[in-house]
């Protein structure tokens, strides 16, 4: 089974969900005493380390970083991390696990926790950060300012990354544009709209059917109206149970595919005819999370990799993967973003939704209760 | 998948020799044991255990008491349906080659060969398996596109059934048939010649030695490879987790998403519930699968 882009989460901005997060003070344990005095699983900035070069100095003496559940034609991270490793040598990367869900994320730090081999950073979906957030420690970066206060943890025990828009890709040489969810109801698209995963397992298809209901006119409140329209989109033959992968998409197997905007932009290597299309009106948007983990084995080039990661030239290679980074709004205005690949998105709809996390956790009920019968 | 061959008939028969006082041929069996103790018996008390409580870790029968919602008990019997199905079809058609395989030469190249590709072929399942039917009937599959250009038949004219439930039944049948064939082997061929000569010598027809001889003393090693099937079919994973992708209708896929779940969080201990009940069921057949063997392997004995 392939879960290479079933893997991700719902990302729920929630701000009064963050609000009530209670800040577990991070004791930090052991280590080497960082220049600035404290050890490196305490610190909460670079000012901790001293300065920046000296945080450089402490993730080398490291010498490891493990990552988990960063496919490589996810969001452009082959990419990221391969400068990574390029601009230092002496950290090695280590990734686990590529096709995990984010739940798996948290198991993987459970159950290797105080083993060498445990993740030092999390990529996950926000329902599952709300839930471990005991799990992380807190940690600003330099540019912890420009990320936009909806998408982070006030005390820094996550960050929102990279996030993007429900959309629809398909192989513009073989089917017409979609302009609305009815057309994908015509038989022009016989047995061919797949979904990313399974709404009760992964976040991306969770996040398709909740598009498809604020498309359908409904609200997040009641995923109902989304869970229809799967139900007529199987009824008209039209749906496609096969788990879209890269190579589902290369084959053909999947020509139609429900999936966020960047996922689906990181087709068009495979198949040039491939398009994307966010539809007019409501659209339906997601962010990832960054997270330190509180035991991380590499606490400095943990604290690093999130340097790294909140870097403009890093910002701008999840934007070349045809994710919106987290700073994007900041470095739009400081004329610090690629503007060739910011114009190359999907137009924003008009109105945005996301749900919050008591929406998505009855969503989630409603679904296991009504999904399995819905698409029989 | 779990294949149990002729083990039980050698119990049966070594059973019947009283163990010597004072020996130590039972450290033969030690390795085996603590194996089967770590990697199977272990593993599976806390799985199930895990059904009995909370994330907390607090008691709680509200796993348990799950196991009786509608879509639960829908999912057991997709899973009990689609086993059953596949073992009567796997155990007819494997009975058959059997039969088939009884007038060749026991040391001949067909029947040696035919034998070595049960054997592959009963473990050849899981994401192989799956990717050998998309990759020939999947929506880009090779016999399909041919079937499609050439003739203009399209397999999946009326939905693409492979990728769901009913798309279940070509695959496993695929190993069934195989596994039946080397389970079912061994007591057709335990049927005497002797027995058929003693029938005509005593006037019988060839249906008369069938029907009184034949199939009486076949039916219980039958009924028990038909278990064994249902077994194998019920516990299997990974074929239908590379296949289907949406609705997770057989009970492993329900543990997988209970498991796995990004957005239904909070539902690790149904897994262990959903595990309980599989091993219900799965003792339930092997109980029976052992008390059909025993009186099967009577006819075994020389």
């Amino acid at each position: 089974m392939s879960r290479t882009l079933a893997r991700r989460p719902i990302a729920v901005p929630a701000v009064a969900a963050v609000a009530a997060l209670a800040l577990s003070a991070c004791a930090g344990t052991s280590e080497a005493a960082t220049s600035g005095g404290t050890s490196a699983s305490a610190a909460t900035s670079v000012a901790d380390f001293g300065t920046f070069a000296d945080l450089e100095k402490a993730a080398k003496a490291e010498g490891q970083l493990n990552v988990i559940a960063l496919p490589h034609d996810w969001a452009n991270y082959g990419e990221i991390i391969s400068l990574f490793s390029q601009r230092y040598p002496d950290i090695t990367v280590n990734e686990q696990s590529p096709d995990a869900s984010s739940a798996e994320e948290i198991q993987a730090a459970k159950t290797n926790e105080g083993l060498d081999t445990a993740p030092d950073v999390f990529d996950l979906g926000l329902s599952v950060t709300l839930q471990n957030t005991d799990r992380f420690a807190p940690y600003k970066v330099q540019t912890w300012a420009d990320v936009p206060d909806t998408l982070k943890d006030p005390s820094g025990l996550f960050v929102g990354d990279y996030g993007g828009y429900m959309s629809i890709g398909y192989d513009s040489s073989k089917f017409p544009a979609p302009t609305s969810l009815e057309d994908l109801l015509t038989p022009a698209y016989k047995g061919a709209v797949a979904l990313n995963g399974d709404p009760t397992q992964a976040g991306a298809a969770f996040a398709a059917v909740g598009m498809a209901t604020v498309q359908s006119g409904g609200t997040l409140d009641d995923f109902q109206p989304g869970i229809d329209f799967f139900s007529s989109l199987q009824k008209a033959g039209n749906l496609l149970k096969v788990d879209v992968t890269t190579s589902t998409v290369a084959s053909g197997e999947t020509p139609v595919v429900f999936d966020w905007d960047y996922l689906n932009a990181a087709h068009r290597k495979d198949n040039p005819n491939w398009k994307v299309v966010v539809f007019d009106g409501t659209g339906y948007a997601g962010y990832y999370n960054q997270a330190i983990n509180k035991t991380a084995p590499h606490p400095a080039a943990a604290r690093l990799w999130q340097e790294f990661l909140y870097s403009d030239e890093v910002q701008n290679l999840w934007l070349k993967g045809g994710a919106r980074p987290a700073r994007m709004a900041a470095m739009t205005t400081a004329g610090t973003i690629d503007a060739t690949l910011a114009a190359a998105l999907p137009k924003a709809p008009a109105d945005t939704v996301v749900p919050t996390e008591a929406q998505s956790k009855a969503a989630g009920t409603l679904l296991g209760q009504k999904w399995a019968t819905a698409v029989q | 998948m779990t294949v149990v061959t002729t083990a039980g008939v050698d119990a049966a028969a070594s059973a019947s020799t009283p163990a010597r006082r004072g020996s130590w041929s039972w450290l033969g069996l030690v390795p085996f044991a603590a194996y089967v103790l770590l990697f199977l018996a272990l593993p599976s008390v806390l799985a199930v255990a895990s059904g009995f409580f909370d994330r907390r870790g607090a008691f709680t029968w509200d796993n348990i008491t799950a196991l009786g919602d509608p879509l639960i008990v829908e999912t057991f019997a997709n899973s009990a349906g689609l086993s059953l199905l596949t073992a009567v079809i796997g155990a007819l058609a494997g009975a058959l080659v059997c039969y088939a395989m009884l007038g060749l030469h026991p040391e001949g190249l067909v029947r040696s060969a035919v034998d070595a590709a049960a054997g592959v072929l009963a473990q050849f399942g899981g994401v192989m398996l799956a990717f050998a039917f998309i990759a020939t009937i999947g929506l880009q599959g090779v016999v399909r596109l041919f079937l499609l250009d050439a003739f203009g038949i399209d397999i999946f004219a009326n939905g693409t059934w492979l990728y769901d439930l009913p798309g279940l039944v070509l695959p496993y049948i695929y190993f069934q048939i195989p596994l039946m064939v080397i389970t079912f082997m061994p007591a057709l061929s335990a049927l005497r010649p002797q027995w058929a000569e003693a029938t005509l010598t005593l006037g019988g027809s060839r249906r008369a030695f069938w029907s009184y001889v034949g199939i009486p003393v076949l039916a219980p090693s039958f009924f028990a490879s038909l278990l064994l099937l249902f077994a194998n079919a019920f516990s299997s994973y990974a074929t239908a987790a590379a296949l289907a992708s949406q609705g997770a209708e057989i009970v492993p896929l329900r543990i997988r998403s209970a498991l796995t779940s990004e957005t239904v969080l909070g539902r690790e201990n149904l897994a262990g519930a959903l595990a309980l009940g599989m091993i219900v069921v799965v003792g339930i057949v092997m109980f029976v699968y052992s008390a059909v063997q025993r009186r099967a392997a009577r006819w075994y004995q020389a």
